[in-house]
C-alpha cells in the first residue's frame, strides 16, 4: 500500500524539513567556526584595516580575516582585495594573500 | 550515594523546560529516588502552577539565598509522590537577586538531603539561566524539532562546555543529553518537520528519549499534575522511559513513527491535515 499514499506524498525537494536541515548545517558551519575563533580577532581585523587604510584607500570589507583550527595548529588568513588604481600602480596581482600559522598548544 | 544536580536547559523559551522539569523530577521520584525540583526563573515562576502548589509557596529560593528563610521552610513536599519536594522562585523583579555564592551554598545544602537536583532553567542565556546551569553535573537539552529551537540548543551546549564550574575546573564536562518534545511523527513522514535523525546528526549529543507531541501536556498542566503521572498518555510513558534510560536502563524508544492506520485513515487523514 506504500506506493499508493507515496502518490499523494509531496516531492523530496518540495519537503520543508530538508530546507530547515539545509539551513541549520550552514549557519552551524558558521557560527562554530566564530565561536572557535580568539577573543581578540575582531579587534585584530579592525587595527589592520586601520592600518592598511592609512596607505590604500579601501572599506573594510575589502579586507577578510579567517581563523582555522586544524589539529593542534591555528591558521589565521587574511585576504586584502586591493583596489584598481594600486593594481595599476602596481602592475600585480589584485590580491595580496599573507598567510601566517602559528602553534597553539593543544588543550 | 551522592547527589547529581541536573540541569534542564534550552536557550528558547516554550519549548518544555518546565514541563520537562516538573515530569521528569516527579517521574525520579516515583522511580523511588529522593529529588527536588528547584524554579531558577526569578520574576516569572511557573514550576509552582505546573506542579499544582502554587497556593503553598510561602518562601522562596531568594530568601533563603538572603537568609530570610531556612531551607527547610521554603522547600515544598509534594502530597502526591513520596520523597518529591519543589522549591520555588522569586518573582521579584530584581534580576541580581540571584548570585554565584548564594546559589551553590543551597545547593551544596540540597546534596546533604537529596539524590537528584533538577535546576529548572529560564529561556535565554542570561544570569538566572547561567546560574541554573553553572553547577549541574548532568543537562538535559530540551529541543523541539525547529530551526531556531535547535540553533539556541547548539549554542546553550557551547555556554555548557566553556562557562560551567565544571568546565572552569577543568573537570569531567557536563554529560549532555538530548530531550527531542513536541515531536509528530505524522508531519515528520509528510516531510514537514525536522526528524529525529537530523536533530541528531546536527546536535551531535547522545539522545536521552522524545517526547510526542501530545494532548496530555496541556491537560496535565491545566491540573497542575506533572504529565509523567498520567501513566496511561503518550507523553507521560515518554518521560518515564527517559527517566529509566537516564538511570542506565536500555528502553526502546516509543512514539518515533505514525499509529498503524487503514487506507482510509491514510486518505482521509491527509486529506484532512493538508
Amino acid at each position: 500500500m506504500k506506493w499508493l499514499t507515496s502518490l499523494f506524498a509531496p516531492k523530496t525537494q518540495d519537503q520543508s524539513a530538508n530546507v530547515a536541515k539545509e539551513r541549520l548545517q550552514v549557519i552551524f558551519a558558521h557560527e562554530r567556526a566564530r565561536a572557535n575563533s580568539p577573543d581578540y580577532l575582531p579587534k585584530m581585523q579592525k587595527e589592520i584595516t586601520e592600518v592598511i587604510c592609512k596607505y590604500v584607500k579601501i572599506n573594510s570589507d575589502q579586507v577578510a580575516v579567517e581563523f582555522e583550527q586544524k589539529g593542534d595548529r591555528s591558521v589565521l588568513e587574511l585576504n586584502i582585495t586591493l583596489p584598481e588604481e594600486v593594481e595599476k600602480a602596481a602592475s600585480k596581482s589584485k590580491q595580496t594573500k599573507a598567510k601566517t600559522a602559528k602553534k597553539t598548544a593543544a588543550k | 550515594m551522592t547527589a547529581k544536580i541536573i540541569v534542564v536547559t534550552s536557550g528558547k523559551g516554550g519549548v518544555g523546560k518546565t514541563t520537562t522539569s516538573a515530569a521528569f523530577g516527579t517521574a525520579l521520584a516515583l522511580q523511588g529516588h529522593k529529588t527536588v525540583i528547584v524554579d531558577f526563573d526569578v520574576g516569572l515562576r511557573n514550576l509552582d502552577l505546573i506542579m499544582g502548589c502554587e497556593r503553598r509557596v510561602v518562601y522562596d529560593l531568594i530568601n533563603v539565598i538572603n537568609g530570610e528563610a531556612n531551607l527547610n521552610q521554603a522547600l515544598i513536599k509534594d502530597k502526591r509522590v513520596e520523597g518529591l519536594s519543589i522549591l520555588a522562585a522569586s518573582q521579584t523583579r530584581d534580576k541580581d537577586a540571584l548570585d554565584k555564592a548564594g546559589v551553590g551554598k543551597v545547593l551544596k545544602e540540597l546534596r546533604k538531603s537529596f539524590d537528584y537536583i533538577v535546576c529548572d532553567s529560564p529561556a535565554g542565556i542570561e544570569r538566572g539561566a547561567f546560574l541554573a546551569m553553572y553547577y549541574a553535573d548532568e543537562a538535559i537539552i530540551v529541543t523541539n524539532p525547529e530551526v531556531s529551537s535547535v540553533r539556541d540548543s547548539d549554542r546553550i551546549l557551547g555556554v555548557l562546555s566553556s562557562k560551567s564550574q565544571r568546565a572552569e575546573k577543568g573537570k569531567d564536562q557536563i554529560k549532555e543529553h538530548l530531550l527531542l518534545t513536541r515531536y509528530s511523527p505524522e508531519r515528520v513522514t509528510r516531510g514537514d518537520m525536522l526528524s529525529l535523525d537530523d536533530v541528531q546528526e546536527i546536535l551531535s549529543i547522545p539522545l536521552l528519549g522524545v517526547i510526542p507531541e501530545s494532548k496530555a501536556v496541556l491537560k496535565a498542566s491545566n491540573a497542575g499534575t506533572p504529565v509523567s503521572m498520567d501513566s496511561e498518555s503518550d507523553a507521560g510513558q515518554a518521560y518515564n522511559d527517559a527517566v529509566k534510560r537516564f538511570m542506565g536502563e536500555e528502553v526502546e524508544h516509543r512514539f518515533l513513527s505514525e499509529e498503524k492506520q487503514g487506507l482510509f485513515g491514510k486518505l482521509f487523514g491527509r486529506r484532512k491535515a493538508g
